[in-house]
């Protein structure tokens, strides 16, 4: 089923260059429905790149070259991949080929709708119950005394980007409950989102009141009231605007706003000052501008880093999550949290905040379960900002990527807290962006449940659990759980790093040059009862490597991706004495001629290898 | 104790001092000033803790008077190991009588004063072998080395080289005249000799100082012939001038200079500048200081590790040894490596690219070899050099942290290759230490002249004999080491590059939680090895190391260890 282009099966004699050096690739491009494909020519074992579509997040056509027509394709994934086509026309054919197929404007041309993994109904339908929220509550135990479930939004009359199940004090009633939601932009009241049992206290969140400069609502405020009241450990509760002050305040004037604590009995009022997403889109775009620069020299980087601000978000997030765990564990209080619409920094909080105070979140299950929760639950838009669809750019925001990006933080800090490695946080990314599984589509519970999603796709959660084994995290121990169950994170500057093996991912040079696949192989054989599943990923391996181009909607494709960042890829020049694809040639530690013919004057030849020439 | 050192004790005995260690809660106990140690001990029945301070580790001592009208004092000891002390001290002259008695007992200038010619442990004797090889024992070793190069002792009486060691690998085709006319025209007497042989193909790496042609462009027929008998008629060779071109310019001015092509055809001159000395250390500071402070935001932490520079000089030195290596192994070229006086970042680049290059450098007693062959032997001036860390007021001299810089460049290739070393990070941060106070002898002196003058083997013990000894050794190891025959080409992008932790914040609560978290994984990899041996017959040694390379992966995917 590949794309004809223009009476061609494929087009022959492209170019890949790598983006950090001079090495560069010739082989022949493939069009699918769902792929964009690269197979490397006239190689045995050659090396292939797949690209799903909804991967693609640019496509450029650059100015004609001698030696063709350059086409620079960016990913969501962090992949960048610039081919040469020799001839113009085939490129512009594959250029609006891209462009038609990369926006698609309905859920039903998205990947998710097409992709069969070859499991009947039923498994199907196991696959979407393996997570399971009402067991979740159940777990923190609710309800209980104090928080009931509430079917006020049963029919997503109250709140149409909330779930139907919610929980809330038991003193809040129905009119309580729908006054307040009036109240709160978009409707988004104080809901519980996570219970510690130990101290009775809970995390609620919701969305900012429309206080504008005066305005006040007795329901809301007998809300907060009834969330304070349903833990007698605290006479009050946290109310933390994750927002900047000065964005709060300018929100008042569209009449929206905070919480006034003269209007609130018991509460205590923090701003925490997450920026916004638009802030966080920019400062992402920086630090890849940034580190995909050839040639970065080490200022230039660390200077580039500090510019982007992104390791500065980040640190805001875990500050916020900090101050939320402290609340909750040491002060025993309630915290209610909110930003502007309680879908962005809320989540990121929340999410963030449960994971430092209950290692069941820090397993591979239980973080699907916060995921579940805290982000597709209560109405992350991922649709919008992940751009699933052709859309508003300005809704498109990297928040979950940043939450991805604090957990790797907390998983450098505590290399033993948390079941799954940094390649299972990557592999969500990487589906987030995908749409090959119904779990991120759409915007909310109630839009994923009118695209049937469960009847017409398949869940990713079945999917990583099938292959757990190459996600899990060998040095993780349960009894660090047990003597750590709530984690305090160091919050110096230097413990938040960039995560290379993330924005990096596809460029093998950058990485440490033993390991990865031995990884893999180990995991299997210092576990005995996995042994099957090895050889089982083994054939596998060895089918993706020799003919991927078979399978065009293979099961396997989220496989691939851990193939191409492996720097154990067999390497090309097989004469090179080299360890394990490290290759001088790729490093470029200097223009070296080969010739000495060249008549210049060394030391003007050596003028122009200038230090800052060495990177390439 | 000898009359010199008591007399700078004025009180040997203080009471009731407080100590304030990074991470530990104060203790309380007895302080006592000897000749070489500061030694602290805690006032408690059972369990109680000591401390021995070397006092050649202090780099800096602040004293303040503390406590009502200054009736106590505190001494804050900032060390070379950069780790930082606080005493509390009851009783002003006690106080300013230890601070006085610290200052003058670390920095005692003659060298046969200092502690590794008292240090006498019970398990080691003095007539243990002292150094672990020799140039004529090299030369043994190589057997295809012979037909072109020979073993010379033109410097038998270090007369034509002072820092050079007594024999040195030469071009079988040059006598030893002609080698001392041409030290005589490279600056310190450092001529072109051999350091690295590359079995493959014959080619190999040299290193010298700079040529002295001076402004008036000087030549020396002795010394072109040198360079021409280290290659073939028609072999090329490369030149890597560890300056700019520039500076090798201005070098001129100065009587120094570089080698022209105009006489030295079949060399082609590469420069690739390094920095050096003074803006070395002032790098070091930088970073130190930046890493000391625990109340800046990201962006000031970010600036500030910028500003310092230092994972610039990383970049250098792992890039130019990177260049060096591409020539030998790759394009098939002999190299000369030098800068000015060849005694620092030359030898930094051309250690590097014997680690690079060497699968038998990559070893432990290997890469003790190495630093002995290279560093030792090749007349690194440690005593200069790592007189002072990055705490010290005094006013820089010839302090230079070149041989830092290349521990952490090694320990960057061992982030990269995390199997391709037999030794771990440990033994860096050993050396770290030790390079610049230590109980054994080996890094005294700047040349085997100094070493051979003061007799300095006969009187003190060898480090690197020291950390061979088996119980030694065992802490030093990785045990994920596998032997290849193959290069090791180090990545410079800048994301590959990372802070020295281990080193740069091994004091801080970082450091700590990063420590516990490593050891319960050595723990864990322990005890795989151990359930793994009595299933045994399925497991091969290599799927040992498999399991290993598991926990090393996941530790090198958490950068920080």
């Amino acid at each position: 089923n590949k794309h004809v282009i223009r009476g061609k099966s494929g087009v022959e004699q492209v170019k890949l260059l790598d983006r950090f050096n001079n090495k560069t690739t010739t082989g022949t491009l493939y069009l699918t429905a769902t792929h964009l494909i690269f197979v490397e020519s006239n190689v045995p074992g050659a090396h292939e790149i797949w690209i799903l579509h909804h991967h693609i997040a640019s496509v450029e056509k650059l100015s004609l070259t001698t030696s063709g027509c350059p086409l620079l394709i960016q990913c969501r994934n962090f992949r960048v991949v610039h081919f040469v086509v020799p001839r113009e026309r085939d490129c512009h054919d594959v250029y609006s080929s891209l462009l038609r197929l990369l926006r698609p404007v309905s859920y039903d041309e998205l990947y998710a709708f097409s992709y069969n993994p070859k499991q009947n109904e039923q498994q199907r339908e196991v696959g979407w119950q393996l997570i399971d929220l009402t067991a979740e509550f159940e777990r923190l135990g609710l309800p209980c005394d104090q928080w009931q479930l509430s079917d006020v939004n049963r029919d997503y009359k109250v709140c149409e980007t909330y779930p139907r199940d919610l929980y809330v004090p038991i003193t809040a009633s129905k009119p309580i409950i729908v006054g307040s939601s009036k109240f709160r932009s978009k409707g988004r009241f104080p809901v519980l989102t996570y219970f510690y049992q130990e101290k009775k206290a809970a995390v609620c969140r919701c969305s900012q009141p429309l206080s504008g400069f005066s305005a006040r609502c007795l329901e809301d405020e007998h809300m907060l009231q009834a969330i304070s009241k349903a833990n007698h450990n605290s006479r009050f509760v946290y109310v933390m605007d994750t927002r900047p002050k000065l964005n709060a305040l300018a929100n008042r004037a569209a009449g929206k706003g905070y919480e006034n604590e003269d209007n609130y009995s018991n509460i205590r009022f923090q701003f925490v000052g997450i920026e916004n997403i638009h802030v966080m889109r920019a400062s992402l775009q920086k630090l890849l501008e940034v580190v995909g620069t050839r040639s970065l020299s080490v200022n230039d980087y660390l200077l580039g880093l500090e510019s982007s601000g992104w390791l500065r978000h980040i640190k805001a997030i875990v500050d916020a999550a900090i101050f939320l765990t402290k609340a909750v564990t040491v002060e025993g209080a309630s915290v209610l949290v909110h930003c502007s619409d309680g879908w962005d920094r809320t989540a990121q909080v929340c999410a963030l905040g449960a994971l430092l105070m209950d290692p069941y979140y820090r397993t591979l299950k239980g973080f699907m379960v916060l995921i579940e929760k805290e982000w597709i639950s209560f109405g992350h838009k991922f649709a919008d900002r992940c751009d699933q669809l052709d859309g508003d750019p300005r809704e498109v925001s990297p928040v979950f990527t940043q939450f991805l990006d604090c957990v790797w933080q907390l998983m450098e800090q505590f290399p033993q807290a948390f079941e799954f490695s940094e390649w299972f946080l990557i592999q969500l990314h990487e589906h987030v962006h995908s749409c090959q599984f119904g779990n991120f589509l759409g915007n909310s519970q109630r839009q994923r449940e009118e695209l049937q999603l469960k009847d017409r796709t398949y869940s990713l959660w079945a999917h990583l659990l099938s292959e757990q084994h190459n996600y899990l995290n060998p040095v993780y121990s349960p009894s660090f759980a047990e003597r750590h169950p709530v984690l305090e994170p160091s919050t110096q500057p230097w413990n938040f790093k960039f995560w290379r093996n993330m924005y990096h991912q596809f460029d093998r040079t950058m990485h440490p040059r033993q390991s990865i696949l031995k990884h893999t192989l180990t995991l299997k054989e210092s576990n005995s009862k996995l042994e099957d599943t090895a050889h089982t990923l083994q054939a596998v391996s060895s089918y993706l490597l020799s003919s991927p181009l078979r399978c065009t909607n293979t099961p396997l494709q989220s496989l691939s991706s851990l193939h191409d960042s492996s720097p154990d890829a067999p390497d090309g020049n097989g004469g090179e004495r080299t360890v394990e694809g490290s290759s001088a040639t790729e490093n470029g530690y200097g223009e070296l001629q080969s010739s000495f013919s060249s008549k210049n004057e060394p030391a003007m030849v050596s003028l122009e290898f200038g230090v800052a020439r060495m990177t390439c | 104790m000898t009359m010199e050192f008591s007399e700078h004790i004025k009180t040997a005995n203080v009471d009731d001092v407080v100590l304030k260690l990074p991470l530990r809660p104060a203790l309380k106990g007895t302080l006592c000033v000897t000749a070489h140690h500061l030694v602290f001990s805690e006032r408690k029945e059972e369990g109680s803790y000591q401390l021995l301070l070397l006092l050649r580790s202090v780099d800096a001592i602040e004293k303040r008077m503390t406590g009502l009208s200054g009736s106590s004092g505190t001494i804050v000891i900032k060390c070379k190991d950069l780790r930082i002390l606080q005493f509390d001290i009851p009783g002003m002259e006690e106080c300013l009588n230890v601070a006085s008695s610290i200052e003058a007992l670390s920095s005692l200038e003659s060298v046969t004063e200092l502690y590794p010619f008292f240090h006498r442990p019970r398990e080691l004797s003095l007539s243990e072998p002292w150094g672990l090889s020799s140039p004529q024992q090299q030369y043994a070793q190589t057997e295809r080395l012979w037909d072109r190069w020979r073993l010379s002792k033109v410097n038998r009486n270090f007369s034509v080289c002072m820092s050079y060691p007594r024999t040195v690998i030469v071009p079988c085709a040059i006598d030893d005249i002609t080698l001392a006319k041409a030290a005589s025209f490279r600056q310190g007497g450092r001529f072109p000799v051999l350091c690295y042989y590359h079995r493959s193909n014959g080619m190999v790496i040299m290193r010298s100082s700079q040529p002295m042609t001076g402004a008036n462009r000087k030549r020396c027929r002795e010394d072109e012939l040198l360079l021409q008998a280290a290659i073939d008629e028609s072999e090329m060779g490369y030149i890597i001038d560890t300056r700019s071109a520039q500076q090798a310019q201005q070098a001129r001015m100065a009587g120094g200079g570089f080698e022209s092509k105009a006489f030295y055809h079949h060399w082609r001159r590469l420069h690739r500048h390094l920095e050096r000395g003074k803006v070395l250390q002032e790098s070091l500071i930088k970073l130190v200081e930046a890493c000391g402070d625990p109340s800046q935001n990201m962006d000031r932490w970010l600036s500030k590790l910028e500003n310092s520079k230092w994972l610039s000089h990383v970049h250098s030195a792992l890039s130019t040894a990177g260049l060096v290596a591409e020539c030998v192994e790759r394009d098939g070229h002999s190299v000369l490596v030098h800068g000015f006086e060849g005694t620092d970042t030359t030898l930094l680049v051309t250690s590097l690219a014997q680690l690079i290059l060497d699968p038998a450098s990559r070893t432990f007693r290997g890469f003790l070899q190495l630093l002995e062959r290279e560093w030792v032997q090749a007349g690194h001036p440690f005593r200069q050099r790592c007189a002072h860390s990055a705490h010290s007021h005094a006013r820089l001299r010839q302090e230079c942290p070149a041989f830092l810089l290349l521990l952490d460049a090694t320990w960057q290739l061992g982030r990269q290759f995390p199997l391709a070393l037999e030794f771990s990070e440990v033994l860096l941060l050993r050396l770290a230490q030790d390079a610049y106070a230590s109980d054994y002898g080996t890094f005294l002196c700047s040349s085997e002249q100094e070493r051979c003058a003061l007799q300095v083997k006969e009187n003190t013990h060898c480090l690197f004999q020291f950390l061979l000894r088996r119980e030694e050794r065992e802490k030093y190891v990785n045990p994920l080491y596998e032997a290849t025959d193959l290069a090791i080409w180090p990545s410079v992008h800048p994301q590959s590059l990372q802070l020295w932790t281990g080193l740069f914040l091994r004091w801080t609560e970082y450091a700590q939680t990063m420590d516990e978290a490593r050891e319960e994984i050595w723990t864990i990899v322990k005890e795989r090895k151990e359930t793994d041996r009595p299933k045994g017959c399925a497991h091969t040694t290599l799927s040992r190391h498999d399991s290993f390379t598991n926990v090393e992966n996941l530790m090198d995917e958490l950068t920080v260890l």
